[in-house]
C-alpha cells in the first residue's frame, strides 16, 4: 500500500510528490502517461516562467527540469508510459487502476491520492463554427507541439481564433518560422489572455487583434482555402454585412481549456460546473472524497506555472498531514465547513468551501472576474459583513487574482459563508 | 509622452514614459518597469526562444534561446543563423550551441537536454 499516488508529471504532479516526500511520507508513486516528465512546459519553449517561484525567467522545458530534478533526488517511485484509468475504493485505501506496456493493467492502492492531470484543450465541436470539415484547422496547443517537438509547421497562412495564451504564443512563434498570421479573432471585446503576451506576441508582430469577432464560416474542399470572419454584437451575434474574408490554409484554435477530469467525475468527485474542476477545501482536499486532493490545471485553469507549483506544494504537503494524521479515521473532518461563493463581478473562487478548524493563520483565495474592470476594489464578505477590501487598478478575466483570506477575521465573524466580489471604484 | 505597456513580468503594468524628460517613466509596479521603459523607446530588446534540428534525438527539434535578450532588429538575423545550426543526440541543458550569434554578443544555448531516441 502507498502513502500516496501522484496521477501526472506535469508541473503540478512533480511539486506535489517533492512536498509529500518532504513532508516526510517515503511510500510515493507518480504515474505519467507520457515518456517524459514536465507535461505541457515540454511544448511550451516559450520564456516567461518562474518570475515569481525563481525570480527569473526560464522557458517551459528550464521550469520543468528543475523540477523534475529535484524529484529525482528524491525516493519517489515514478512510472512513465502509465495511463491511470479509474479510481476507485474508500477512504484510507484509494485503488489506482493504471495500465502500462511493462507492467500490464494493475491496480495499487494508497492512503491519500493526488490528482495533477492537466487541462485539455477546447475543439471546435464544442463551439462548432459552420462550413465545411476540411484539413487545416488545429488546436493551438496541437499546432504548438507539432512546431516545437515534432519540427514541422501546420500551415502557411494562419487565422487564430480566440485571443488565449495558447493562440497568442502561437503567432508570434509561427510568424518567426516563417509563416504569415493574417489575424487574430476574439468574441469577447477583451482578450483571454495576459496583456503583456498581446504586445510581444501580436503588436511586435504587426498582427491584427479584431476583438468583438467571430469566424462565422470555413470554406474548402480538402484543405481549409478560406475563413468568414465577423464582428459580433453585444449579445455575440454575428453582424450581417460585417463579413471579412481572409484566404488562409490554416484556422488555430485557441478557444480555452478544460480541466482533464474524466477521472475525478468517474471517482466521484463533487464538481464545481465554473472551474470544471472537484470542489476542494483549503487543504486542496476534494470536498466530497476524503484523501483525494487536487492541483494545477486539474483544480481550475491557470495562466501562470508559478501558481500551479504554489498550490501543488499545498497539497502535496496536506497529503502527507492526512496520512501522518490517518485523517481517514475522521473522515467528515471536526468543525463547521463554510462555503467560498463567486459574488458579482466575479466567474469563480477556489477553494469552494473553507474549515476554519483546518487552516493556517491565512489561506490564498484565487478566482477570476466575469468582466474587465478598471479601477475597482475586491470584496471579501464573511456573511454580510465585510471583512477586506483590495484596491486594484484593473482587472481582466485572462488574468488570475488572489487574495488571502485571513483565520482572525473569518473566526471574529462567526459566518457561515464567505463570498468574493468586485465593484468599480468610481474615479474622483 | 508615451504609453506603453511593460512586459517583464506578468503584471503587465501601463507605464507612461516622457521621452522629451529624459524618459522619465511613471505608472511602474516596480524599478524593472523604469528600465524597460527607457530601454523600449531607445534600444528595444527580446529575448528570442526558438528550436533547431537534433538528429538521433527523442523529438527532431530541440528547444533553445539567447543567453541575453538582442535587439528587436536582430530578430530576423538570429533566426536566420538557427536555420544552419544542427545537432546530435544526446543534447545537455545549457550548451552553447552557436557563440555571439548574428553579432549580438548573445549566444545560443539549449532549453532542454535530449537523450538520444
Ligand atoms: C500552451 C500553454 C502555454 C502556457 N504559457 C505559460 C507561460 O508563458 N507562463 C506561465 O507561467 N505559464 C504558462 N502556462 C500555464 C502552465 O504551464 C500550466 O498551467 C501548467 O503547466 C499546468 O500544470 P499541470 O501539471 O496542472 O498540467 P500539465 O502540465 O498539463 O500536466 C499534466 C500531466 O498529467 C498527465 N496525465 C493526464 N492524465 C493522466 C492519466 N490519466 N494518467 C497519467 N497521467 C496523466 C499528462 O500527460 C501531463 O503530463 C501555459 C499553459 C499552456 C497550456
Ligand atoms: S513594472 Fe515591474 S511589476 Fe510592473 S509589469 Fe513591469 S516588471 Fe512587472
Amino acid at each position: 500500500m502507498y502513502d500516496c499516488i501522484v496521477i501526472g508529471g506535469g508541473p503540478a504532479g512533480l511539486a506535489a510528490a517533492s512536498a509529500a516526500w518532504e513532508q516526510g511520507l517515503r511510500k510515493i508513486l507518480l504515474a505519467e502517461r507520457d515518456v517524459e516528465l514536465g507535461g505541457i512546459l515540454n511544448q511550451c519553449i516559450h520564456n516567461g516562467f518562474g518570475l515569481h517561484y525563481f525570480k527569473e525567467e526560464l522557458t517551459g522545458p528550464e521550469y520543468a527540469a528543475r523540477f523534475a530534478e529535484k524529484l529525482r533526488e528524491t525516493g519517489v517511485e515514478v512510472r512513465m508510459d502509465t495511463m491511470v484509468l479509474d479510481l476507485k475504493g474508500a477512504p484510507g485505501r484509494r485503488e489506482v487502476h493504471m495500465v502500462s506496456r511493462d507492467k500490464g493493467y494493475c491496480i495499487e492502492e494508497a492512503r491519500s491520492v493526488i490528482l495533477a492531470m492537466g487541462c485539455r484543450e477546447r475543439t471546435r465541436g464544442a463551439i462548432s463554427i459552420p462550413g465545411t470539415r476540411p484539413a487545416g484547422v488545429f488546436t493551438a496547443g496541437a499546432a504548438q507541439r507539432y512546431v516545437n517537438m515534432e519540427g514541422w509547421l501546420p500551415g502557411e497562412r494562419i487565422v487564430i481564433l480566440g485571443s488565449g495564451d495558447i493562440g497568442l504564443i502561437m503567432a508570434r512563434r509561427l510568424t518567426l518560422e516563417g509563416a504569415k498570421v493574417l489575424a487574430c479573432v476574439e468574441l469577447m471585446p477583451y482578450s483571454g489572455g495576459l496583456t503583456r503576451n498581446i504586445v510581444q506576441c501580436l503588436q511586435d508582430y504587426n498582427i491584427p487583434l479584431y476583438l468583438s469577432h467571430t469566424v462565422t464560416e470555413i470554406r474548402g474542399k480538402d484543405r481549409v482555402e478560406q475563413v468568414v470572419v465577423s464582428q459580433v454584437d453585444g449579445r455575440r451575434n454575428p453582424i450581417p454585412g460585417t463579413e471579412m474574408v481572409f484566404d488562409c490554409d490554416t484556422l488555430l484554435l485557441s478557444v480555452g481549456l478544460i480541466p482533464e477530469n474524466e477521472l475525478s467525475r468517474q471517482a466521484g468527485a463533487e464538481m464545481d460546473p465554473r472551474t470544471n474542476g472537484p470542489r476542494v477545501a483549503e487543504n486542496m482536499e476534494s470536498i466530497s472524497l476524503s484523501g483525494v486532493f487536487a492541483c494545477g490545471n486539474v483544480a481550475h485553469v491557470h495562466d501562470l506555472v508559478d501558481f500551479v507549483t504554489e498550490e501543488s506544494l499545498r497539497a502535496g504537503a496536506a497529503a502527507a498531514h492526512y496520512v501522518q494524521s490517518q485523517g481517514w479515521e475522521s473522515a467528515d473532518g471536526e468543525g463547521p465547513v463554510l462555503p467560498v461563493q463567486p459574488g458579482p463581478g466575479v466567474s469563480y473562487v477556489l477553494p469552494q468551501a473553507v474549515r476554519p478548524a483546518e487552516m493556517d493563520k491565512t489561506c490564498t483565495l484565487s478566482f477570476r472576474v466575469s468582466q474587465v474592470f478598471g479601477p475597482c476594489k475586491i470584496i471579501l464578505k464573511a456573511g454580510e459583513a465585510q471583512i477586506a477590501s483590495f484596491p486594484r487598478e484593473r482587472l481582466a478575466p485572462g488574468e488570475m487574482e488572489r487574495i488571502p483570506l485571513p483565520k482572525v477575521l473569518l473566526e471574529r465573524a462567526q459566518a457561515q459563508s464567505v463570498s468574493v466580489s468586485v465593484e468599480e471604484v468610481s474615479a474622483q | 509622452m508615451k504609453d506603453l505597456i511593460c512586459i517583464v513580468c506578468p503584471k503587465g503594468c501601463h507605464l507612461q514614459v516622457d521621452e522629451e524628460h529624459d524618459y522619465a517613466v511613471s505608472g511602474f509596479g516596480c524599478p524593472r518597469g523604469i528600465a524597460y521603459g527607457k530601454a523600449e523607446l531607445t534600444a528595444p530588446t527580446r529575448t528570442i526562444t526558438s528550436t533547431v534540428r537534433c538528429r538521433g534525438g527523442l523529438y527532431p527539434r530541440c528547444p533553445v534561446k539567447t543567453s541575453k535578450p538582442v535587439p528587436k532588429a536582430s530578430i530576423p538575423a538570429v533566426m536566420e543563423a538557427l536555420n544552419g545550426v544542427s545537432l546530435t543526440a544526446p543534447v545537455s541543458l545549457g550548451q552553447v550551441v552557436l557563440a555571439d550569434v548574428a553579432g549580438t554578443g548573445a549566444d545560443i544555448q539549449t532549453t532542454r537536454s535530449m537523450q538520444q531516441r
